[in-house]
């Protein structure tokens, strides 16, 4: 019998896997990964210097390990060269794979909008354990850090390199943090606890150009012409699902690789799920609805054809200089916020028509109204 | 009372808080904790969370 394979080893993939082995533990299944196969969680790359954790600490298992554990072969460095939905087929770069049921578990690209300058080589973004493993070399012995993005990624890691000693300049053209999750409110809350650590704002303009200033210096141009020097610079502007595997195997994508609710895509026996799934519409780049996802196909891998559902999903910004938790609203919905502030402690609820709620943000004690709160809200996929 | 961390998502578990509004009551200890619960913040098991401190 042909193998499950499962293309990507972070946490979609990982979590397919640990779920399909507590139902089936004699199918094979092989895992291919274009990076080294250590098991690490994602979330954690922008907690690892509050959690004092190096890259080799965020490590939890070796692709060995995780070889042993699971009853699966891990194959790294493998970089898959396209696959043939047809002949049901994975091609690689000198063989090829038959498998009976595919998983494309790819993940996210960091998106980096273009910036001139010719330091642009040195400008850092980190996306999995190895980048954060460079990233970390980098900044030994260095002070200063300029984050481009103030969103989820952003304020993390201002927050994260704050705690970690460094002095942070954060640039966020929309002139607030998390400017697409919080009202205002909320917002500033967020900025002034991360001001409080330390952490300068450059809001409104873009930034341009990276380039080598004096010594190791680098100089962040930006559009206003103002300019930021720093040891190190942190692209964090957003992810964009890995498409590009799918759409020239001819599988039918949009934002994400389309799935139905079984996480099927349009191909015959493959399956997606995680930050490169769009599932019936949805790309929500969590780990909530990735487990949730992980749990429901494990159960169709293993032959009981089941379609995921996401309730409420909350996401939890680990900003501890200010806590978030925001459930936005969906895509589109109508509605009014209703906010209540004390100084850093906001309850955001975005109320629909007739007084139904319909998300909400909530910062500094206020998340502790979230599971209150969640009882309350319509899930985002029955 | 122990705490005990997600090491997934980085939620903390407190036993003497226990989870309230999840009918999980203040000083209720991990091993009490119902083995079917999932973290609210990502939703991984009781597997992938270790005890960090005593």
């Amino acid at each position: 019998m042909n193998p499950v394979v499962i293309i990507g080893t972070g946490l979609a993939g990982f979590n397919t896997v640990k779920e399909f082995r507590k139902l089936d533990k004699e199918t094979p299944v092989v895992m291919l990964t274009a990076d080294d196969g250590r098991n690490y969680s994602k979330p954690m790359l922008s907690a690892g210097f509050t959690k004092e954790k190096t890259a080799d600490d965020l490590c939890m298992a070796t692709p060995e390990k995780v070889a042993e554990q699971f009853n699966v072969e891990v194959r790294t460095g493998i970089h898959v060269a396209g696959i043939d939905t047809a002949a049901k087929r994975v091609l690689l770069p000198d063989a090829h794979l038959d498998y009976s049921k595919l998983v494309l578990a790819l993940g996210a690209d960091t998106w980096t909008p273009p910036l001139e300058g010719d330091a642009v080589g040195k400008v850092f973004s980190v996306n999995d354990l190895m980048d954060y493993a460079k990233f970390r070399a980098a900044l030994e012995g260095k002070k200063t850090v300029t984050i481009l993005g103030g969103g989820l990624i952003g304020c993390e890691f201002a927050n994260d390199l704050s705690n970690g000693g460094f002095e942070v300049t954060l640039v966020e053209p929309m002139g607030r943090c998390l400017p697409l999750l919080l009202p205002e409110a909320a917002s500033e809350a967020v900025g002034q606890g991360l001001a409080d650590l330390g952490v300068k704002f450059c809001f409104g303009p873009l930034a341009k150009a990276v380039q080598h200033g004096e010594g190791d210096a680098l100089v962040t141009e930006l559009s206003d012409g103002s300019e930021i020097t720093s040891d190190v610079v942190l692209s964090a502007i957003g992810l964009r699902p890995r498409i590009s595997m799918a759409q020239e195997a001819g599988l039918e994508t949009n934002r994400g690789i389309i799935t139905d609710k079984t996480l099927r895509t349009s191909a015959e026996d493959v399956y997606a799920l995680g930050d490169c799934a769009e599932v019936e519409g949805h790309v929500l780049p969590y780990v909530l609805p990735l487990m949730a996802s992980a749990r429901a196909l494990a159960k169709t891998l293993a032959g009981e054809t089941t379609e995921v559902s996401y309730g409420v999903m909350p996401v939890t910004i680990k900003t501890p200089a200010c806590p978030v938790v925001v459930c936005p609203a969906a895509h589109g919905a109508e509605g009014e916020w209703e906010i209540e502030a004390e100084g850093s402690n906001v309850q955001a609820l975005f109320r629909g028509k007739d007084g139904n709620l319909l998300g909400y943000a909530l910062t500094g004690d206020a998340v502790k109204e979230k599971m209150k709160l969640n009882k309350e809200l319509p899930a985002v996929m029955p | 009372m122990k705490k005990w961390e997600c090491v997934v998502c980085g939620f903390i578990y407190d036993e003497a808080e226990g989870l309230p509004e999840e009918g999980i009551a203040a000083g209720t200890a991990w091993d009490d904790v119902p083995e079917d619960w999932v973290c609210p913040d990502c939703g991984v098991g009781k597997e992938d969370f270790e005890m960090v401190e005593i």
